[in-house]
């Protein structure tokens, strides 16, 4: 929080800025003081904030998972390793379900996918205002700790997948094989490939654009929410924030769960040969 | 909200975080969960299998005590039998030895009748020449009536 009583819109304003370090074409190699230096740094700038979240909630994924995996018994699990093994088998049914192709990466990228979006959409259960405050009192002033809400994290792991999908079209189809499926679906008449051309290349274009976004905007908006609700009196806010928190908690993990069921999806058809 | 570098980032996290749980998440889990679902598998293998043989243990278990049941009745039966005939050959010899005896008592009672008979018939004979001759004193012959007192004993 920027103290001295700031208005709702800066209020607002303050809490969906990132914490952004890049080259300002008048300050150089900095941090941004605010969101218009920001703006100025362009492309060439990086949320701290984002990079950071999303590291240590990789880092924490993977260092539970092999921590229970190093150990894991085959005989009876404990509490974590149970856990952990609910988690893994439903995803790998979900990978059951819908791949079929033979790919040994499916599974685990869609572990990753599942678990990891899961930990950084959990992180927005954290009252709105305790890490930012926090991080404010040890003088940095932006801090957005949900890295769901920025279209940066989300459209980098669509991207991430729209490469995959690209990847294994080619090896799966051959660029002939990609190309001719791009260009006789979904009619079968050379006269009309110029057409299907165009709708299958849209099609193919907005499969990361709608992965990437839905996460995005499902995040953010529960963000905002949250952040509307903090401007309430603090003597009526939980009402409202603790039931949104709570439904908070499904969305939290259907949003995971999309994500990782749509990119499993996408990948089966990058695998099938119509 | 503005798409910069931190796009590019989290495309490298991704990959980084994927390579890693494919190289070192995945398998270890998944190894102890398959395991796990084979021993299981063959656990419930081997106590269906423990089970049917309990179950043909019990047969055959059934089945000697059933014949061993007849075996023994039988042998009962045969010992009976056999108790039976050798109470009856007893009482065969019993009897037989009794009937012996009592005939040779009777052949011996007979002989000892015969016996006194003979010997009252002489004393009988003696007695009445006895008589005869002190009836007579003298006057009798002895040779000649002797043959007429044995006539006599013999009739009595």
């Amino acid at each position: 929080m920027a103290g001295n009583n700031p208005t709702s819109a800066e209020y607002i304003q303050h809490h969906l800025q990132n914490l952004t370090f890049g080259h300002h074409p008048e300050h150089g190699w900095s941090i941004a003081h605010s969101a218009a230096e920001a703006v100025e740094m362009g492309f060439w700038a990086i949320h701290l904030d984002t990079m950071g979240w999303s590291l240590a909630m990789g880092t924490l994924f993977i260092w539970l998972f092999r921590k229970v995996g190093k150990k894991a018994t085959t005989g009876v699990p404990g509490k974590l390793q149970n856990a952990i093994e609910m988690v893994f088998e439903f995803v790998e049914g979900t990978v059951r379900d819908a791949f079929h192709a033979k790919n040994r990466l499916v599974a685990p990228i869609a572990l990753t996918l599942f678990v990891w979006i899961f930990l950084m959409n959990t992180l927005k259960l954290v009252p709105i205002d305790l890490l930012p405050g926090l991080f404010a009192q040890l003088g940095v002033d932006y801090m957005k700790i949900v890295p769901t809400t920025d279209p940066n994290a989300t459209m980098g792991m669509a991207l991430g997948v729209f490469f995959l999908i690209i990847f294994y079209s080619i090896k799966v189809k051959g660029v002939g094989g990609f190309v001719k499926e791009l260009s006789f679906t979904p009619f079968n008449h050379w006269l009309l490939i110029p057409f299907n051309l165009v709708m299958e290349i849209i099609s193919l274009l907005v499969k990361p654009l709608s992965l990437g976004l839905r996460l995005f905007g499902n995040m953010f908006a529960g963000e905002v929410i949250f952040i509307l609700i903090a401007l309430l009196p603090f003597w009526i806010s939980w009402t409202l924030n603790v039931p949104w928190a709570i439904f908070h908690i499904l969305i939290i993990t259907l949003q995971a769960f999309i994500f990782t069921v749509l990119t499993v999806v996408y990948l089966q058809g990058a695998h099938e040969t119509h | 909200m503005n798409i910069n570098l931190t796009l590019i980032g989290q495309m490298i996290a991704f990959a980084i975080f994927v390579w890693f749980c494919t190289k070192y998440v995945w398998p270890p889990i998944s190894n102890a969960l398959h395991e796990r679902q084979k021993k299981i598998a063959d656990g419930l293998d081997a106590a269906s299998r423990a089970n049917r043989d309990l179950e043909l243990a019990q047969e055959r278990a059934d089945e000697t005590l059933r014949e061993s049941k007849g075996q023994a009745a039988e042998i009962l039966e045969q010992a009976h039998k056999r108790s039976n005939q050798m109470v009856e050959e007893a009482r065969d010899t019993a009897r037989q030895e009794g009937e012996r005896m009592i005939a040779n008592a009777h052949a011996e009672i007979e002989q000892e009748i015969n016996r006194a008979k003979e010997e009252l018939r002489m004393q009988v004979a003696r007695l009445a020449i006895e008589g005869a001759e002190r009836i007579l004193e003298s006057s009798i012959d002895e040779k000649k009536h002797r043959e007429l007192v044995d006539k006599l004993a013999t009739e009595l």
